[in-house]
């Protein structure tokens, strides 16, 4: 190959890379440069190299971080135990209903992710006949809310991450060599047995895939616990919002903003070392 | 078999499919309150919404006649038209690049792509703000057409690289025997074979641009888009012909999504792309 040839791909990645890098590598460094500051907005930020900003911020805000913690394990959790069976179903049984069973679950991304989440306030708001139901049912208490709890936030979550786990499950499911589970079955396995020692471990990757995908823009989120939770429900995303965008307090919301991501790449990097970024980009040729 | 066992046994064969259905029901209950809503005459001096009055057209009506909210609409439409252009550009030479070519730095520039689809929007949004106001950037419609091609590209990457990868190279091939220079090639075969694809990425990146809240609402300045507009009235009862205008965009958005998967079947029956076949996709 000559040199012109072998230059081609770097002229195609070439604007791609550079946008990435310019606008999220290069962001990245200011955001832990300005956590390193202090001043406040009126007298200006200087760079005083204040690394125990990063402290602060965490032992500020440690209420803030269980609890995202907590809602965005359980909205997984919940999101996984609904998702796995609906992909499990799509992939094996809808046959002729594929196509439509699909598309309804790509169908909340049609509408703007406020106001899907702004219509489960209304639902979910006290005069609402979903209320009055929970409560004749005793699931709430006849004078109880369900809007402003940690169960509405962590429902929010849930709902609105869910198609992120349903489709790395289906894509895994879909590819499942039903063979497997027949031969299973032809040496007496039970349908459990051949569940739980097939099908289960031959899905993981989608499981894992799918509860990372939902796990990290959920502990990120702030909008559901703005719009559906209380004064006691804000998450880490609130936090950080509020520090930069209300109060204005740039190091400490760098810092914290930093150390979430931080955290995030160490357990994507973590992943894509065992998995490859086969799940991310949607195919098994990059895995490795 | 009595009718009660023949119905528990119709029941246990389809459980999955009806929880399938139930599920997806769940899943579309706020786009059916949505859609109510706009048609429920709720008074105007009411926060939340109200279906006791009956029904009405007039917030369907009267959909363009908040000045506020068409401003904010034209701005989103805007941005999404500007940054979808951009990044189905960047992106779709990326994925070319990726598929079709080997070279040094593959890996790196993989997870380049990947990350900021793992990353959240919080911050995202909170590190390009970093970035302009060390350099005092002034925020506005320009940092929000950075920030929307940023966190498109990736997404557009992965539509286009799918559809790159099930691509049957023996048309190429056979264009090239044909004495077509690799230009004419890629114009003429190559290019709209990958219509489909490239429209897919474009359409993905668009719903992505005009849905941004989260990382706009950091890099906004005094620039108001769609989703901002509707978060600033959320407090104070939002319109409802923001409803009328969230179906409408439903809509829209159905019918698109519905072209383009129309159109793929057709690619597909025109014999061109044949994942399934046993012609083995060629991959880098």
């Amino acid at each position: 190959m000559s040199l012109r040839q072998r230059s081609v791909p770097y002229w195609l990645l070439a604007p791609g890379l550079l946008w990435l890098i310019l606008f999220f590598v290069v962001p990245m460094y200011f955001m832990g440069e300005l956590a390193l500051r202090s001043g406040s907005v009126t007298t200006g930020f200087t760079l005083t190299w204040e690394w125990s900003n990063f402290g602060d911020s965490l032992s500020g805000h440690t209420e803030q971080i269980l609890r995202s913690v907590f809602y965005a394990g359980t909205a997984t959790l919940l999101a996984l135990l609904i998702a796995y069976p609906l992909a499990y179903a799509i992939a094996f049984r809808a046959k002729r209903f594929q196509l439509l069973l699909l598309f309804a679950v790509v169908a909340p991304f049609f509408t703007t992710y406020l106001i899907r989440t702004i219509a489960w306030k209304t639902i979910l708001s006290d005069s609402s006949p979903v209320v009055s139901v929970l409560q004749t049912l005793q699931l709430v208490p006849q004078d109880g809310r369900v809007l402003a709890t940690s169960g509405a936030v962590i429902a929010g979550l849930t709902y609105n991450f869910l198609p992120f786990m349903i489709l790395p499950l289906y894509a895994n499911l879909e590819r499942l060599d039903g063979r497997l589970i027949e031969a299973a079955k032809d040496l007496y396995s039970s349908s459990t047995q051949a569940f739980l020692r097939v099908t289960l471990p031959l899905t993981m990757p989608g499981i894992v895939a799918g509860v990372l995908l939902t796990f990290i823009p959920a502990f990120g989120d702030y909008v559901n616990a703005q719009l559906l939770g209380g004064t006691g429900q804000a998450m880490v995303g609130n936090v950080i919002q509020s520090l930069y965008l209300s109060q204005r307090a740039y190091p400490e919301a760098a810092a914290l903003s930093f150390l979430m991501m931080a955290l995030i790449l160490a357990v994507v990097t973590i992943y894509i070392r065992f998995a490859g970024t086969g799940a991310f980009m949607g195919d098994e040729e990059e895995a490795k | 078999m009595s009718a009660p066992a023949r119905a528990w046994a119709w029941l246990r064969h389809n459980a999955l499919l009806i929880y399938a259905g139930l599920a997806v029901t769940y899943m579309l209950i706020p786009i059916f309150v949505i859609a109510i809503f706009s048609f429920g005459d709720t008074p105007k001096d009411k926060l939340t919404y109200a279906l006791g009055n009956g029904f009405t057209f007039e917030y369907w009506e009267t959909m363009f006649s908040l000045p506020e909210l068409n401003e904010a609409l034209f701005t989103s439409l805007r941005l999404a038209f500007f940054s979808t252009l951009i990044a189905t550009a960047i992106g779709t030479a990326m994925a070319i690049a990726l598929v079709r070519h080997k070279f040094r730095g593959r890996h790196v520039s993989n997870l380049l792509i990947v990350i900021p689809m793992a990353t959240p929007e919080v911050v995202i949004g909170a590190s390009l703000l970093s970035m302009f106001i060390y350099y005092s950037f002034s925020l506005g419609f320009t940092t929000l057409l950075i920030a929307h091609v940023m966190f498109s590209i990736s997404f557009v990457v992965v539509v286009v690289r799918s559809r790159l990868i099930g691509f049957d190279r023996k048309l190429e091939e056979a264009a090239a025997d044909l004495y077509a220079s690799p230009f004419t090639t890629f114009r003429t075969v190559t290019l709209p074979l990958l219509a489909p694809g490239i429209l897919a990425a474009g359409l993905l990146a668009f719903a992505l641009s005009i849905d941004d809240f989260v990382i706009s609402n950091f890099n906004s300045g005094t620039t108001v888009t769609f989703p901002l507009y509707v978060y600033g009235v959320s407090l104070r009862g939002i319109p409802v012909q923001v409803n009328a205008l969230a179906t409408l965009l439903f809509l829209v958005a159905v019918i698109a999504a519905g072209l383009v998967v129309w159109q793929q079947r057709r690619a597909e029956k025109m014999a061109a792309v044949r994942p399934e076949t046993e012609a083995k996709p060629v991959t880098a």
